[in-house]
């Protein structure tokens, strides 16, 4: 394999790869990203395989394993080429119905298609899922298409055609203008202009030249993994995306600094520059335009804080992941104390696309305030749980129900949680909200990396204020006052709350507290660790009283606050209960109504689970 | 323990012996040997120059560390906000009633650690525990006892 | 020299000095935890915190550690100031209630209950001895241990460090601890580490002490 040393030559491979795929040719994709691989997704493509070796076809018929298509809630997924037929939650036993039914003769098996359940419809082709087609996939939509192992896939659908562009047809500062005119906006979180910035740190004077470019790949907030999807599945994109950055800045190091809880994206990453080095795409000479750029891969230690720019820099540098002072840009001097652009996965992501079609075409899509795209992972208690990539400005109603199915068991909804542990929950009256960075920090909550939790009826807003203050004080550095004594505080007032001892001076005294932390912390995880407070507080209140004036739990949630007790009407006496009991608890003779002694009882929830009459009562 | 000199060394030079890569080196050290033990340190605080100090605290800093030695079977809860709207916290419960022990312990027999963690991104499958890399998805409190049987040596108590 | 108006009075400083040293210039003394002249600046205590005021907007910054700029306005005494700061001495007495230090500031800006359950961590983390370590006696023998709320100030493993050579600065240095350790002989002093001193009461961690030691113990106030 000769290096590419020319526009020309890339343009050469790329027909070459072209002209040896035939897009009629029969071809299996199989999810293989990690939610996926949960599922066992591995053992489909082996089974499929080993189906396809047992009937000849192994020259005939392509088998791919792709990143994460998106749609987890029905994993495994796969699709059928060229028709696209959807296959979901496929197991390993259906292989051999799949090669010799769908893929020799295009005949569908039922069983195996996805049902709508709005329409009440079965949908047969990819393109026909709703939850598919009411997205805008111009980001992940190459997903289900690449194999992440192998650049060829990569360069078949146009990659790496943005950096010849951006290397030979138009300057740096070209380059940045036209990111400037997209309006492309930081998608870690922060939402900052990606253009300004760019500029900014181009600008910044460095003494002996050096500059970096990173790539943050260290998506902490508990609920996302938009960014893990994109490195597993699309590692390319990223990597093109910061090349043409660095050109841009002027920069000839890079690093992509990725959690360590991620092992296949960091397995796909190393893989994809292992592979971009060696077709003469990164390293020196790129392209033969005389511009060098290489990326380093740095794994994180489990440190939410290290998501922070300077933590994350410090981290870089090998020290701990301590935030300094920003009076002085990370894009003035950052890492070992040079001028420094850090960016996250997706924004990189959406540079390509900027670069080929056009900022005027990008900046069409989305709000005045907020262009393009943005990838959420919508999970929680939602029927269909996965990655979505809508346009911004679309309504949290059209997400939650349009494409999310709405919520499941018949249950109702309560709030949405956007920003992590930096956001706010959103509640019902203000689903018709549309998505853009500025609405949702005026509700009090943000925009984030894109982390969605839905949440229903049985979901408790105070436990949820405690869980994530107590997700903070665990990823807190502890550096500053505000943020380590406060939200400790906060973590015990909060905890008095659900365990029954919550006092009226608990709501202001929350309050207070969260002020603070808004406004004297050091750093960005400081001043906005108490927005999930203040929004439950803003919201539900209500629920805040329950527990304190009440020492009641609405949704039956709060252990402390909760009984156990057996319907005598409903209980059959069958006993299930009470061998299920781990602390012998429940008491009966057979045939008679159980009865749960309360002094032993530790609400662990398993009677009412394993009670095939609904006889346990939560109250 | 044995003279862990030769390997750590192998793995500083891996890094060129640069500061920068302390974490990396870290990591590796801990992949082989399961944890970090105290020499191990010593020698990356000396071959860098560091102060020993400099190095512990990187070492307790990141929760991907340990200086403890880890028990055979690596349990590990997800506490993500996904996985604890679904129920997460009752999972961690009754696996601490099962294994005895709180997260971040390791059983006095050396079989099981018990961690938790803020989100493995797979959050379709909530509530996750992986045990020994491998992920058990839609765990529910009734579920512990039949996973977790499948890794015990020995029969309890 | 950058002009800049301090409490509606307007001054000159050096250009790349901090706002906290301009007030001082002018006499405006603007209290502090975790500074102190010879060491880097830190910022983590936040009781320097000042308002920067941008047309109709402020925001709260450190004084200690922001750079003076042409034009800036701000102030050091003001009621958002006044009401940050009592809560954070509150917070700080929470966690430290022997210490003086910590008793006259609060009497001082009228700080006279505190509203949480005392843990008493007899350390504010202000890392004053960690930074005169590192950066007065280029030693580094104690340092931050772990995060968050179990972040202290420790040595490795908690054994004596090579590089400490007994000045005891790190006890001289400290906010909060007030009293020397009060071992009644040397060898029931060495505790073997070096860290804060610990007297009974206030400081939690102790430090080896040096040779001169009266009957009482290294000193008595």
């Amino acid at each position: 394999m000769k290096k590419l040393t020319s526009v020309a030559d890339l343009e050469r491979l790329r027909r070459r790869i072209l002209s040896q795929r035939d897009p009629e040719k029969p071809r299996i994709s199989v999810c293989g990203g990690t939610g996926c691989r949960a599922y066992n997704s591995q053992e489909v493509t082996r089974a499929l395989k080993k189906e396809l070796r047992k009937q000849g076809l192994s020259k005939t018929v392509a088998l791919k394993q792709t990143g994460c298509h998106g749609f987890c809630e029905r994993g495994p997924l796969i699709v059928l080429y060229p028709q696209r037929i959807f296959y979901q939650r496929v197991s390993p036993d259906d292989a051999p119905e799949i090669i010799s039914k769908s893929v020799l003769k295009g005949e569908i098996i039922d069983r195996l298609l996805y049902v709508d359940q709005m329409e009440q419809k079965k949908v047969r082709f990819e393109n026909e899922v709703p939850f598919y087609n009411r997205q805008q996939r111009i980001i992940l939509g190459n997903n289900g298409i690449i194999d992440p192992t192998d650049i060829k896939d990569y360069l078949a659908v146009g990659g790496y055609s943005a950096l010849a562009k951006a290397l030979f047809q138009m300057t740096p500062e070209e380059i940045i203008a036209e990111i400037k005119k997209s309006g492309l906006r930081g998608r870690g979180g922060a939402g900052f202009a990606t253009g300004l910035k760019w500029e900014s740190c181009r600008n910044a004077p460095s003494p002996d030249g050096i500059r970096y470019v990173i790539c943050n790949a260290d998506e902490g907030d508990p609920g996302a993994y938009m960014d893990r999807s994109l490195v597993e599945g699309n590692p390319h994109s990223v990597i093109e995306g910061m090349i043409i950055g660095a050109y841009a800045i002027g920069a000839h190091h890079g690093y992509v600094y990725i959690r360590l809880e991620y092992p296949l994206a960091l397995e796909n990453l190393n893989i994809a520059l292992e592979q971009a080095r060696k077709y003469g795409l990164l390293g020196k000479d790129i392209l033969g335009s005389g511009f060098d750029f290489d990326i380093k891969v740095s794994r994180g230690g489990g440190a939410f804080i290290c998501g922070e720019s300077t933590a994350l820099m410090a981290s870089l540098e090998g020290k701990v992941g301590e935030p300094r002072a920003k009076h002085i840009h990370t894009s003035v001097s950052g890492l070992n104390g040079r001028p420094s652009n850090l960016n996250n996965v997706e924004t990189w992501a959406n540079v390509p696309l900027i670069i080929n079609r056009g900022a005027e075409w990008y900046s069409k899509i989305g709000t005045e305030g907020s262009k393009g795209t943005k990838i959420f992972s919508l999970v929680g208690k939602i029927n269909n749980v996965g990655l979505i990539e809508v346009p911004m400005g679309i309504t949290l109603r059209k997400i939650v129900y349009e494409i999310g199915g709405g919520i499941p068991n018949g249950k109702k909804f309560k709030a949405v949680q956007t920003g992590g542990p930096s956001g706010g929950c959103i509640p019902e009256h203000l689903l018709d909200l549309p998505v853009d960075f500025e609405r949702l920090t005026d509700v009090g909550s943000m925009m984030g990396s894109g982390g969605m939790i839905v949440m229903d009826e049985d979901t408790c807003m105070v436990d949820i204020a405690r869980y994530f203050i107590k997700f903070l004080t665990e990823e807190s550095c502890g550096k500053c006052v505000p943020c380590r004594e406060g939200l400790d505080r906060m973590l015990d007032i909060l905890t008095d709350i659900t365990e029954g001892r919550g006092k009226e001076t608990d709501i202001e005294l929350l309050e207070e507290l969260g002020n603070l932390l808004k406004e004297a912390s050091f750093c960005a995880l400081g001043t906005t660790a108490s927005n999930p407070v203040l929004s439950t507080i803003r919201y539900f209140q209500d629920e805040y009283e329950a527990h304190i004036k009440e020492r009641r739990c609405p949704a039956g949630v709060c252990k402390a606050l909760t009984t156990f007790t057996i319907d005598a009407e409903s209980c059959t006496g069958c006993g299930v209960c009470l061998r299920e009991c781990p602390q012998g608890a429940i008491s009966g003779e057979k045939k008679k109504p159980h009865v749960i002694d309360k002094s032993r009882c530790i609400k662990c929830g398993l009677c009412r689970d394993s009670c095939k009459f609904d006889a346990v009562i939560v109250s | 323990m044995t003279n862990h000199v030769e390997k750590v060394t192998q793995i500083i030079n891996r890094y060129g012996a640069n500061k920068d890569s302390l974490i990396s080196m870290l990591q590796d050290i801990q992949a082989v040997y399961r944890y970090l033990p105290e020499d191990a340190l010593r020698i990356v605080a000396n071959e860098l120059r560091l102060p020993l100090i400099q190095v512990y605290a990187v070492a307790t800093f990141f929760k991907a560390f340990t200086l403890q030695p880890r028990g055979k079977h690596l349990v590990t809860v997800c506490l993500g906000t996904a996985c604890h709207v679904r129920g997460a916290r009752a999972v961690l419960d009754e696996v601490k009633r099962h294994i005895g022990i709180e997260p971040g312990v390791t059983t006095g027999d050396m079989q099981f650690t018990l961690e938790t963690v803020n989100c493995l991104g797979a959050c379709a499958l909530g509530p996750i525990v992986v045990i020994d890399g491998k992920y058990h998805g839609q765990m529910s409190p009734r579920r512990v006892k039949t996973t977790l049987k499948v890794y015990r040596n020995k029969p309890t108590k | 020299m950058v002009e800049l108006t301090i409490d509606g009075i307007k001054t000159r400083a050096q250009e790349g000095t901090t706002v906290l040293e301009a007030a001082h210039e002018m006499g405006i003394v603007i209290p502090t935890l975790c500074y102190h002249p010879g060491l880097s600046a830190y910022g983590a205590c936040r009781i320097c915190l000042v308002e920067v005021v941008k047309g109709n907007r402020s925001k709260l910054e450190a004084s200690c550690t922001l750079p003076v700029e042409a034009g800036q306005v701000i102030l050091t005494d003001s009621e958002r100031v006044k009401r940050v700061r009592r809560l954070i001495v509150e917070l700080l007495l929470a966690s430290c209630p022997h210490s003086k230090t910590l008793q006259d500031m609060a009497a001082s800006m009228g700080v006279n209950k505190v509203r949480f359950k005392i843990k008493n961590r007899g350390c504010i983390l202000c890392g004053l001895c960690v930074r005169y370590c590192q950066e007065q006696m280029k030693s580094g023998g104690i340092g931050f241990i772990g995060r968050g709320t179990s972040r202290r100030v420790g040595t490795a493993f908690g054994l004596t460090p090579e590089e400490c050579r007994n000045c005891g600065a790190c006890e001289w240095i400290c906010p909060v601890c007030e009293q020397a350790c009060t071992a009644p002989s040397l060898i029931d002093g060495l505790c073997g580490g070096c860290q804060n001193l610990v007297p009974v009461e206030t400081c939690t961690v102790c430090i080896r002490c040096s040779e001169s030691v009266g009957p009482q113990g290294h000193k008595v106030y």
